[in-house]
């Protein structure tokens, strides 16, 4: 520690240079800040807390085919089941299909008992929406990002289904409440939710009617959840409509894969803004220790053994990537909310900047060993006659 | 002045070699900006590509008004009955309307890579197929038969999912499914797809409806007369596009995420390539200190000195972007990838290095350079003569 004015002191020997080697420390770290948290959150897309009492039921097959109304009572008898509920896609957009809104039929009670302790919802709310069949639960992100308000009667068009007594794609609900998401975690996955009444959406379609599209389950104990899928999948074997029962959890990761491998493209461009900052940082290092040969000498020739020279190097290097890391990781923490704006119902946690600093020590001992080697083994006859 | 600067330049780059170290740097700073850049844009000019290319101008793609997509439109028998009638529609040599019923349906097909399920497009079409999709080749094996249930794989869609080699029977809603024949389409999004008869793919997932109809003009030019005859017709609800424009607006939400990605890693990395070129140009500078010093001395003027500064900065960064635009090339033009397309299902892509890329790729890298040179070659330019010919 008391050698820490001096490294501080050589670090900056040559002013111009250390700020441009920092800032492009900062940069890349600014980067893998940004790019871990994506990647972060693509590999924990629940936000790795809930979901491990949920199990999703689909249709083998095809997302795009539906189950028969029937398989919510055989899937409830079963034991280990604790609830059941059924949602079909509605596929909606409010005015421009660029406002997608993830709007949900729910049957009220069902729904709420699978999903128990995950929203934030006042009884008045929930009263409200008991007693309005065509009324609407709002997520409160989703209020503002339209300004509407309780009470406003709004028009959502559905891509997929036409209303039976006007032949059209557009329904009208009243928004009765808002709710929020109980675990922050949650809260971006939900942002664009709106729940309304599956009665008013299952008798006013004019099509596909005792249909659902999938089920959702809560069961009593998760570690059951394997082998209770197999038993829900394992009632509609050799139906015309066999079901893929899987963790909720799993079942987001399954659509998340098709993507591609997301992690694999962040991955690889880290390693070429990292390839060439080592490249830069070590040529930085390099050549100041070059230019600084006779002074180390002189330390030398004061009395610092070639281990403590070796140390002062090393923690020079370190410095600088540490303190550059930083920035650029704080920076990068700033910019998670306008990552947000464009990845909306992706949560970002800022747990992914924690290995940034690892990895910035290890860039640091990287660049910083060739360099401290060589002040290492440094003679000081001839490094103080500057003969190289 | 351009002999001054002439020389300088020359002299410059004679002494390159001995600066191998710092020069390096500004090469493969630029290198890393650009080689990311142009592959991860490469991307989205291979996605747009291969849905840009399933649309021909005389093809006409009909929905259900409001539908926007494929998969979410629903057309009854009536609809189709009265679309073959609309004016416009070539035909075929028995006289027959050269239109496609089609059904777009979604299986679950597991990824060769990660083997978990992937939504692959079932499409479902009519026996005119061929006619209208003459761009359609059976590579191996033969055309799927109506009413049995057959089907032929995209070549895209064999490489990239489980199990759809010629001959392999695929497992379907409780239905054993043959694959009769592997198929290209001049590499378009439909490669991406299986492709079976309309009515046994329809009684397989009990729908009697369509998705969609796909008529082959008789021109590019008749589609204005065709569309308003169709969304004039008060028994008809639908939205009549030409298939470029379908697929265009198909592919516009993924292009610009990458590009937006693309451009904003691209940006960053570009700033910390220019802090690099910065410090080399500096030190290039600050070691060379007597030897400009010397020629200003004896009577070089100041804007050759800057320029020649430039000069080696743009050279390097020029260099730089070359290498760059050239290892996105080799490891990535024609690097087959899938993703999730408009549709719900997959498409399979080539990721593809275009020229507008590279030059694109080699400007940025110019401008990187002209940035990181300017201010070192500005001091290098206003050195005092004196100071810097005394110091050591």
């Amino acid at each position: 520690m008391k050698y820490l004015p001096l490294v501080w002191a050589t670090l900056w020997r040559k002013k111009v240079r250390t700020i441009f080697t920092l800032l492009s420390i900062v940069i890349a770290f600014l980067l893998f800040g940004m790019l871990e948290t994506v990647d972060y959150a693509f590999a924990h897309p629940d936000g790795g807390v809930s979901g491990a009492d949920r199990l999703i039921t689909v249709n083998k097959y095809s997302i795009t085919l539906s189950l028969p109304f029937a398989d919510v009572q055989e899937v409830a008898a079963l034991p280990g089941v604790a609830a059941v509920t059924w949602i079909t896609w509605f596929g909606a957009y409010f005015q421009e299909s660029k406002n997608f809104i993830f709007a949900l039929p729910i049957d009220t009670d069902s729904y709420f008992n699978v999903h128990n302790d995950e929203l934030e919802l006042t009884d008045e709310a929930m009263a409200a929406f008991r007693n309005t069949r065509t009324g609407a639960l709002v997520n409160v992100a989703l209020m503002k990002q339209f300004g509407w308000k309780v009470g406003d009667k709004i028009p959502l068009h559905s891509t997929i289904w036409t209303q039976k007594s006007t032949g059209s794609l557009d329904w009208t609900f009243d928004i009765v409440g808002t709710f929020g998401a109980k675990d922050p975690a949650q809260a971006a996955q939900m942002a664009s939710n709106l729940l309304f009444h599956y009665e008013l959406f299952d008798e006013g379609r004019s099509f596909g009617k005792g249909e659902v599209g999938w089920l959702e389950e809560r069961v009593t104990d998760p570690a059951q959840s394997a082998e209770l899928s197999k038993r829900i999948d394992a009632l509609f074997a050799n139906s015309s409509n066999e079901t893929k029962t899987q963790p909720a959890k799993d079942f987001t990761m399954t659509f998340i894969k098709q993507y591609g491998d997301i992690g694999f493209v962040l991955r690889a461009i880290l390693g070429a803004v990292f390839f060439t900052l080592l490249f830069l940082t070590g040529n930085t290092m390099m050549q100041s220790v070059r230019e600084r040969i006779p002074e180390l000498a002189v330390l030398k020739t004061l009395g610092f053994s070639d281990g403590t020279v070796l140390g002062l190097v090393i923690a020079e290097s370190l410095l600088l990537c540490v303190i550059a890391a930083s920035i650029g990781l704080a920076l990068s923490y700033g910019t998670l909310p306008i990552i947000k704006q464009g990845l909306p119902g992706i949560d970002l946690s800022p747990r992914a900047l924690v290995p940034g600093i690892a990895v910035a020590v290890l860039l640091a001992l990287v660049v910083g060993t060739p360099p401290a080697l060589r002040a290492m083994r440094l003679n000081i006859v001839d490094a103080l006659a500057d003969k190289r | 002045m351009f002999k001054q600067f002439a020389a300088i330049s020359l002299m410059n780059l004679q002494t390159l070699p001995q600066r191998i170290g710092a020069s390096s740097v500004i090469v493969i700073g630029i290198a890393g900006v650009v080689a990311v850049m142009v592959s991860v844009l490469a991307m989205s000019a291979g996605f747009k590509h291969t849905l840009a290319d399933a649309g021909r101008a005389e093809r006409a793609i009909i929905l259900r008004g409001g539908s926007d997509a494929e998969l979410n439109s629903n057309l009854t028998r009536t609809d189709i009955a009265t679309i073959s009638n609309a004016p416009g529609i070539a035909k075929d040599a028995d006289g027959r309307a050269l239109l496609s019923s089609e059904l777009v349906t979604v299986v679950n097909v597991p990824k060769v890579d990660t083997g978990t399920d992937a939504n692959v497009t079932l499409r479902g079409v009519g026996l005119t197929l061929t006619g209208v999709r003459p761009e359609l080749t059976i590579i191996d094996g033969r055309l799927f038969r109506p009413a049995v249930r057959e089907l032929i794989a995209g070549a895209g869609a064999v490489k990239e999912f489980r199990g759809l080699t010629t001959g392999s029977v695929l497992h379907l809603r409780n239905a054993d499914w043959v694959v009769t024949g592997i198929f290209t389409s001049n590499g378009d999004v439909h490669e991406s797809e299986l492709l079976a008869d309309v009515d046994t793919v329809g009684s397989a997932v009990e729908r009697t409806g369509y998705s969609s109809a796909i008529a082959l003009l008789t021109s590019p030019d008749a589609f204005t007369a065709f569309k308003d005859a169709l969304t004039t017709d008060p028994q008809l609800k639908v939205d009549v596009q030409r298939e470029p424009d379908y697929y265009a607006a198909q592919s516009r939400p993924l292009t610009r995420t990458i590009n937006i990605v693309g451009n904003t890693v691209a940006l960053i990395m570009a700033i910390g390539a220019m802090f690099g070129a910065l410090n080399s140009m500096y030190s290039a500078v600050s070691a060379r200190g007597q030897e400009i010093a010397t020629l200003r001395a004896i009577g070089f003027t100041a804007l050759p000195v800057l320029l020649s500064v430039m000069t080696e900065a743009l050279l390097l960064s020029l260099l730089g972007g070359m290498l760059g635009a050239c290892l996105a090339w080799l490891f990535f033009n024609g690097h087959t990838v899938s993703t999730l397309g408009g549709e719900f299902a997959q498409v399979v892509f080539k990721l593809r290095v275009t020229n507008t890329l590279v030059v694109t790729g080699i400007l940025w890298a110019c401008a990187i350079g002209l940035l990181g040179g300017f201010f070192p070659a500005l001091r290098a330019a206003r050195l005092s003569v004196a100071d810097a010919l005394r110091a050591s």
